[in-house]
């Protein structure tokens, strides 16, 4: 028996049938496909009038199969199919055509985009016409979920997943959770000191009974699917063993390197090589710096196992850990291998180095830092102890220069993108020095001023009207050095003149940029990143926090510049996603995934065996099946498909060379039939 | 390899700069490359051509590059920077836009030459005569600390002419260590000297003149090495002038990189053209011993 298939045309208010003839679109199908058996259009199909429409039609028509011609697939295909669903139907019969996005919203004239979308329906209706039926795939799921990353996006999501009361697993590659929030001073909008807000957050992370936490460790490798996901971690050598140290802080105290560039300080202070990165940190117990302890450094010149060196021990001698010391210098990297139903992603940004801008000095200007330097410097916890003194002397800066959009909107040298947190954060800074250095003055020079948040505008003003920052509306070309001050020219393009500063210091509004190793994690993820090399999100505005890859989330800055509230807040969004997808014991898939076919013996397969497939899947979901005989012996290895991994991207489907390969929903003879379809004139 | 020469309008024989073009072909006799004037050259579209017209600024630069071509030229040296930048400039203009080629080809009735590499003064000594130099040295100038100057066309716009780092160029400063002199670390490496704006707004170009002199002078420059007439023009020509403005007693010798390294090859100060600077070059001279 034919299939029966209903056509419902969407106006979208006015949307579609501004540009549409939806009417003519509805009476061309009823009229002339072939299998048409009812055809009608409504103002909003996704409206619930809309769908009970739907649902009415296909009971009283007795359809078997539905086209809706209206928005993207991605916007309602699932609205349409959950709708149908409900009458019997397989949701795998409801197909939508997209005549706005591809359709009525690029054409101007109403009689192209009608003709275009006659057309675009009658392929979609020869699809449907051979659509099969399909079951979800159903896959069983693990409650546990893996957060990577532990700055303050980790931190919440993590939190938020363990107080849902699923297990977490929480890994940081750093000696200490707290990420660039830690090194802050204060935080905008409100002013308050971001150690007070975040360290007791991390405390919580550290008691909490349902998160394990791996600091100085790095997610190996992902495999799995969504719901099962398994992960191999590498706790990497501390030197250290967690349990027996008490953080006592004797080891580091008489450490002989002292003179280590601090990176939680930016440089602008020194640690020991025996260290905690502040004195916050979870957790409060040390890791050696291999590259800089004397000990290591003499075993690597004598090629000799660290614990037979014996240039220094003093770490080791001064450990009141009895009977078995804490510190470990033979320690060895160890890998653990866990399984997990989801994972965050929270690896965070990295700051745009100060080296990149030859008209700023590429770094050779002590006195030229970057935002997050200020930061350390305005930090009580900093290496000034919270007073602005610059590097270069310790005096400290009666004029200062704050340059915005540093790599920032500049495609030349950084980024083309705004990084977004970096007016507000240069109007923090103006104040907290004018709150430091009373008779001092700042200047910030902007592209434009971008605060819109909530209380962010006002902020900003606050820089500007009540602690006196002069904004100048211009770039700075030049910055070089004349004795002992930076002379800082620039523009003022509000009055059409040069501007030329003595200034003591210059900080620049550096650009939040990817992490350096952000394409290694996507691959080990098998996420997909942007030209940038930020994580990608599934849809940039309905499916912000999910990645490409099916049960792995997206929360901070790995994804995109964020401030901190908004960081939060998608971290949070990325746990109650987590949480509803380990809420259900089993998880339903969608069906279109590709198969490789399977024939009765001789044949077994199409296959050739040439994995093209299996080079092209950006999911890693094709496999390498061995068919054997009776006696074990391999007759021929082909390609397989993982369900539970595949997407139904449908790469693997076009690269065949013997079409051994068919995406379910999606077969050649369906595409076939809608190319056919297409009247050419 | 033939290199072709295109000395242009400032530094050929009896021209303002003149003494640039001769201390070129000078020090190219002793460490080569061998260089050889492209027959027939023409003026190359810097300045007023440039300014007024797109199209006939190209053709002018192009039929240059064709002439190369035709006379089968894989390289050009033109020591001049507004020749070279706008050498280069037409080259990819003309292999950007087909419409531009063929009306280029329409108005010099040869096709374009998009294939011959352009070069300037220091990219040729640093890609063919750097080893010669060590070899052929005879005279060093310890102690001679030289601030090197690129000025702005050298180095600009990067995109196109992909040469040295843009706001701190090296290449001259390896050639001057390489001479046996001293280069210094300076600020104004790649300041606006004003340019073509020495004839319309002198006071522009008093100010950023007087910038690149006190730039130099406070890092303890004995000379400023240039290898641009237009530099040279403003820099030499106008210190008295600059002095006079801003009461400072500068006195800072301007010379071509070509007339430094014929010091150090021994070639004679006069032959270099050293005596057709306005600021006196004794000290230079006798500094290489």
């Amino acid at each position: 028996m034919g299939k029966k298939v209903g056509v419902f045309v969407c106006h979208c208010g006015t949307n579609i049938s501004a540009t549409v003839d939806v009417e003519k679109v509805a009476e061309e199908a009823k009229k002339k496909y072939p299998g048409v058996s009812y055809a009608t259009t409504y103002k909003y199909m996704c409206s619930d009038p809309g769908q009970k429409l739907l649902r009415d039609k296909i009971k009283e028509e007795g359809l078997t199969g539905v086209v809706v011609a209206a928005c993207s697939p991605k916007m309602h295909e699932r609205t349409f199919r959950n709708a149908a669903v409900k009458t019997g139907l397989n949701p795998y019969q409801v197909e939508v055509s997209n005549i706005r996005e591809q359709c009525s919203w690029v054409h101007q004239d109403k009689a192209v985009g009608t003709e275009k979308s006659i057309d675009l329906v009658r392929m979609m209706t020869e699809k449907t016409r051979k659509d099969t039926s399909l079951d979800a795939i159903k896959v069983p799921v693990t409650k546990r979920a893996l957060v990577i990353g532990g700055g303050i996006a980790g931190i919440q999501a993590a939190l938020d997943i363990a107080d849902g009361g699923n297990e977490v697993i929480l890994v940081e590659k750093d000696a200490s959770i707290g990420g660039h929030m830690a090194q802050l001073s204060e935080t905008f909008p409100t002013l308050d000191c971001s150690q007070c807000i975040l360290t007791p957050r991390m405390v919580e992370v550290a008691q909490h009974e349902n998160i394990k936490l791996y600091t100085w460790s790095q997610v190996e490798s992902v495999g799995g699917y969504i719901g099962n996901f398994d992960v191999k971690i590498r706790k990497k050598a501390r030197a250290v063993d967690l349990d027996l140290c008490t953080g006592c802080s004797s080891c580091w105290q008489v450490c002989p390197s002292k003179k280590i560039k601090s990176e939680f300080d930016t440089e602008l202070g020194n640690r020991t090589a025996i260290y905690i990165p502040f004195p916050q940190a979870i957790p409060s117990k040390p890791v050696i710096d291999k590259e800089h302890c004397l000990l290591y450094r003499d075993a690597r010149k004598k090629n000799i196992p660290p614990e037979d060196s014996k240039v220094c021990r003093k770490c080791y001698d001064v450990c009141p850990i009895a009977p078995v010391k804490a510190i470990d210098y033979a320690q060895e990297d160890e890998i653990v291998e866990v399984k997990v139903g989801a994972i965050v992603v929270a690896t965070g940004y990295k700051e745009l180095p100060n080296n990149v801008y030859g008209e700023y000095g590429k770094g050779k200007y002590q006195d030229v830092i970057t935002g997050l330097q200020f930061e350390r410097l305005a930090s009580a916890s900093g290496p000034t102890e919270g007073e602005i003194r610059r590097p270069s002397d310790g005096k400290e800066p009666e004029i200062i220069v704050f340059i915005q959009c540093v790599g920032s909107r500049d495609p030349a040298k950084g980024c083309s993108y705004c990084s977004k947190t970096c007016c507000m954060y240069t109007a923090k800074h103006a104040m907290l020095y004018k709150h430091k250095v009373h008779h001092g003055h700042a200047f910030v020079f902007y592209i434009d001023i971008r605060c819109a948040g909530k209380n962010y505008e006002e902020f900003s003003l606050r820089a500007i009207e009540e602690e006196g920052a002069t904004y100048l509306r211009g770039r700075v070309s030049r910055i070089y050095k004349k004795g002992e001050k930076l002379i800082v020219l620039g523009a003022d393009t509000l009055t059409g003149s040069q501007v030329e500063i003595e200034a003591d210091m210059v900080v620049l509004a550096s650009a939040m940029k990817a992490q350096d190793d952000a394409e290694v994690v996507a691959r080990t993820l098998s996420i997909q990143y942007d030209k940038d090399r930020f994580f990608s999100e599934l849809h940039p505005k309905l499916r912000p926090v999910e990645s490409s890859n099916a049960g792995i989330f997206l929360a901070g800055a790995c994804q995109g510049p964020k401030d901190i509230p908004e960081t939060v807040a998608q971290a949070s969004g990325a746990a109650a996603k987590v949480m509803a997808l380990l809420s259900s014991d089993e998880l339903e898939r969608e069906p279109v995934v590709a198969k490789v076919d399977r024939l009765p013996p001789p044949v077994f397969s199409t296959c050739i065996g040439c994995f093209y497939c299996q080079r092209v899947c950006p999911y890693g979901a094709i496999e390498q099946e061995d068919i054997k005989a009776r006696d074990g012996s391999v007759i021929k290895t082909v390609a397989r498909v993982n369900e539970g991994l595949c997407q139904g991207c449908g790469l693997c489907a076009a690269t065949c060379r013997s079409k051994s390969v068919e995406l379910a929903g999606f077969s050649d003879e369906q595409v076939y039939a809608e190319i056919n379809s297409v009247e050419f004139n | 390899m033939k290199i072709g020469y295109y000395p242009g309008c400032a530094i050929t024989k009896g021209a303002t700069s003149e003494e640039y073009g001769t201390s070129v072909m000078k020090v190219s006799e002793v460490i080569g490359p061998k260089i050889e004037e492209i027959p027939d050259w023409s003026c190359c579209g810097a300045s007023s051509a440039h300014a007024t017209n797109h199209k006939l600024s190209t053709a002018l630069s192009v039929r240059n590059l064709s002439l190369a071509e035709q006379h089968e030229y894989e390289e050009i040296l033109a020591p001049c920077p507004m020749c070279s930048q706008r050498l280069i400039i037409s080259q990819k203009d003309v292999q950007d836009d087909d419409v531009l080629k063929r009306e280029v080809e329409d108005a010099i009735e040869m096709p374009c030459g998009t294939n011959v590499k352009v070069s300037n003064y220091l990219e040729i000594i640093k890609n063919y005569s750097m080893d010669e130099i060590k070899q052929k040295i005879k005279k060093t100038a310890k102690g001679l600390k030289v601030a090197c100057y690129y000025g702005c066309l050298l180095v600009r716009p990067p995109k196109v002419l992909k040469f040295d780092d843009p706001e701190d160029p090296q290449s001259m400063d390896e050639i001057v260590r390489a001479i046996g002199a001293e280069p210094i670390d300076w600020e104004f490496k790649t300041n606006c000297c004003g340019g073509g704006f020495t004839l319309s707004r002198p006071d522009v170009v008093v100010k950023l003149t007087n910038d690149i002199l006190e730039g130099a002078q406070e890092a303890g420059a004995h000379a400023i090495a240039v290898a641009c007439p237009m530099c040279h023009a403003n820099l030499d020509m106008r210190q008295k002038k600059i002095e006079k403005e801003y009461k400072r007693k500068y006195d800072i010798p301007i010379v071509y990189i070509s007339e430094l390294i014929g010091l150090a090859l021994g070639l004679g100060a006069i032959g270099l053209g050293l005596d057709k600077h306005f600021v006196d070059t004794k000290s230079v001279v006798d500094a290489y011993t």
